[in-house]
């Protein structure tokens, strides 16, 4: 015998042993690894959360210059009845600067009626502008109290840190009094 | 007998099994020595430490009343205040307690920047303590989720909007850390369970922060070596008592804000039950998170605010590499200790920023001191460090504290 040849082994060292440790560990890290994603997973919306996700509302109530404030996954959502005034600013406005583009036309499914997300996009605060008292910030459309964003008509963000316009929900006109967000 | 303090027989006993005190003797007692020259800027660490297990025991007393409950949060709390027995002690105590601890904690940082306690070989203990730092706040910022108020809901709104200035996944994370859509229910409960983990994670980062600190033993006002065994004492009695001392004005301090002044650091709109419809007209966070939130209103972009006001922490972590002086204590360092004092307002002027609007020359100011608090580190440390000229640094630690004489004595 010229080479040692560990037991149960082979030439180039590596042995059963080397084998089975490897194996196990490999084992044991797919099997944590399965079991991470439920431990993570548990802190996504649970069934319930992901079930009060629609809500039906009767707009013929509001007047023109009126807005309502609604609740929608937890969340404000403005319904706005704009007026005459207002939808010809925000289609003017088409034009002016935007930090984040958006056309009027795209942003409303009737000019009269503009439905956003209330949760401004900077930092998640509810903007003023919504009761007549409000301030309505530079633009005339909504101003966020904290950190200073300004929203314009078409509830695009003009000027301040919020990175983006409010957003638009899914909703649909039911007729023309009712509509259903979600 | 390893140990000669213990005599007793039932001691004696215990340890040949389990070597508990000479572990405490080694740690806090006689056999730990400590530079001699410590001042009380060196109490702050112990303090750090009662208040945590002070912050502990009332949250423990707490949790026995609190319910963790969109619907009945903001009332439990009430009745900890109106119906169970002390119960507003205990809150008052764990509120004003949790502000008194990030007194103690910053006044113990800035006692490392100071004295160069950050550098070699204390690099590591230093790390830890920025993590006790990190692991504080999340605490802190959870914990006054829990009463459900104002302030609360819409504070815990604006933090964890921050996630969704990540990047691609940052929508996805955010829901998911809401457990919603917003912040609601789901967000409360999972937060009042960290909250009831994370102080004893901080324990546990207390214990390695310590064995750095055991390893390295203590700088020290002059920030030079100890050399010989003249330049310490032993732990005990010596610093025992000295720390004791501290503990008797800390709670003292406390027990002013608890029974004369309990919502003097609070906002009063924090007793308003939350309302997810409503933003308070001028949000702010607590007092100890103002340099921080000044920071994030400087920049007027989303996602560089949040990673701006992230690297005033993590900058951190490298300043034992930033800082190019070989001297540590800052005392004998003519041109730095001058910064040092600038920045240490350029801190106070950020957390008045922090708790005004962010409008007129608010903003400017912000900005101002943003930039300089980043300079401090990036340009000051390293600058500084290369051209200054130290004063001649004490032979060691007993010559300047006891005068040449008596050390040469000694040796
Ligand atoms: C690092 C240590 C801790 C810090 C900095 C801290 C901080 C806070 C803060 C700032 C509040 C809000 C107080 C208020 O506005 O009323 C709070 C509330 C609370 N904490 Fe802690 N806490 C700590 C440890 C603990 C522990 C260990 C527990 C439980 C075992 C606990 C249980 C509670 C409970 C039940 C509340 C809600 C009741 C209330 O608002 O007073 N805390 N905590
Ligand atoms: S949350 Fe609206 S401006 Fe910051």
């Amino acid at each position: 015998m010229t080479t040692t040849t560990p037991e149960g082994g082979h030439e180039d060292g590596a042995t059963r042993r080397d084998f089975l440790y490897i194996a196990t560990g490999a084992m044991s890290a797919v099997g944590a690894g399965l079991f991470v994603w439920p431990l993570v997973d548990q802190m996504n919306p649970s069934a319930d959360v992901l079930a009060l996700a629609s809500t039906e509302l009767d707009i013929s109530t509001i007047e023109v210059g009126q807005a309502i404030t609604v609740m929608w996954r937890g969340k404000p959502v403005f319904v706005r009845h704009r007026t005459a005034e207002e939808i010809a600013t925000a289609i003017t406005d088409d034009s002016a600067s935007l930090p984040d583009v958006a056309l009027d036309a795209d942003r409303v499914q009737k000019a009269e009626w503009l439905i956003l997300i209330g949760v401004c996009t900077h930092l998640g605060c509810v903007p003023l502008g919504q009761k007549s008292t409000e301030v309505k910030g530079e633009f005339g459309g909504w101003f966020c109290p904290c950190h200073g964003s300004h929203y314009d008509t078409s509830g695009r963000i003009r000027k301040g840190p919020a990175p983006n316009n409010l957003g638009v929900p899914p909703y649909i006109f039911l007729d023309d009094s009712h509509i259903r967000i979600g | 007998m390893s140990n000669p303090g213990v005599t007793n027989q039932v001691m004696q006993w215990v340890e040949t099994r389990l070597p508990i005190f000479s572990f405490i003797n080694h740690s806090v007692g006689t056999e730990y020595p400590t530079p001699r020259n410590l001042n009380y800027w060196w109490s702050l660490g112990s303090i750090a430490g009662v208040a945590l297990v002070l912050q502990i025991v009332t949250g423990i007393v707490l949790a026995m009343h609190y319910v963790p409950h969109a619907d009945m949060a903001f009332e439990s709390v009430e009745h900890i205040m109106r119906d169970v027995n002390y119960g507003w002690m205990m809150r008052y105590l764990h509120s004003n307690g949790a502000s008194l601890f990030f007194v103690a904690v910053y006044i113990h940082m800035f006692r490392g920047l100071y004295f160069g306690s950050y550098k070699a070989p204390r690099e590591l203990l230093w790390w830890f303590g920025i993590l006790i730092f990190l692991a504080m706040m999340a605490t802190a910022f959870m914990g006054y989720v829990l009463p459900w108020g104002q302030m609360s809901f819409w504070g815990a709104t604006v933090i964890t909007n921050m996630f969704t200035a990540i990047p691609i996944v940052g929508e996805a994370v955010t829901t998911w850390l809401w457990g919603g859509y917003s912040v609601a229910g789901p967000t409360l409960q999972r937060f009042f369970s960290l909250h009831y983990l994370l102080p004893f994670v901080i324990f546990a980062l207390m214990f390695i922060h310590l064995w750095a600190l055991h390893t390295s033993k203590s700088n020290n006002p002059l920030g030079i070596d100890v050399k010989s065994e003249k330049d310490t004492l032993p732990f005990h009695p010596y610093f025992t008592t000295k720390d004791l001392v501290g503990f008797g004005v800390f709670f003292i301090i406390l027990a002013y804000w608890v029974f004369f002044n309990p919502n003097y650091m609070g906002h009063p709109d924090n007793y308003i039950p939350a309302n997810p419809l409503v933003t308070p007209a001028h949000i702010v966070p607590e007092w100890y998170f103002l340099p921080f939130y000044a920071i994030l209103r400087a920049v007027p972009d989303k996602l560089g605010g949040v990673a701006l006001m992230l690297g005033a922490i993590l900058i951190l972590f490298v300043i034992p590499w930033l800082d190019t002086s070989r001297v540590r204590s800052a005392t004998f360092r003519p041109i730095y200790s001058k910064f040092f004092w600038i920045f240490v307002v350029n801190g106070l002027i950020l957390g008045w920023v922090g708790a005004n609007p962010a409008e007129g020359s608010f903003i400017l100011i912000g900005r101002i001191a943003t930039a300089y608090y980043f300079a401090h580190f990036i340009l000051v440390m390293p600058i500084v460090g290369w051209f200054e000229k130290p004063k001649p640094l004490p032979d060691s630690i007993a010559a300047s504290v006891l005068g040449d004489d008596t050390a040469k004595e000694a040796k």
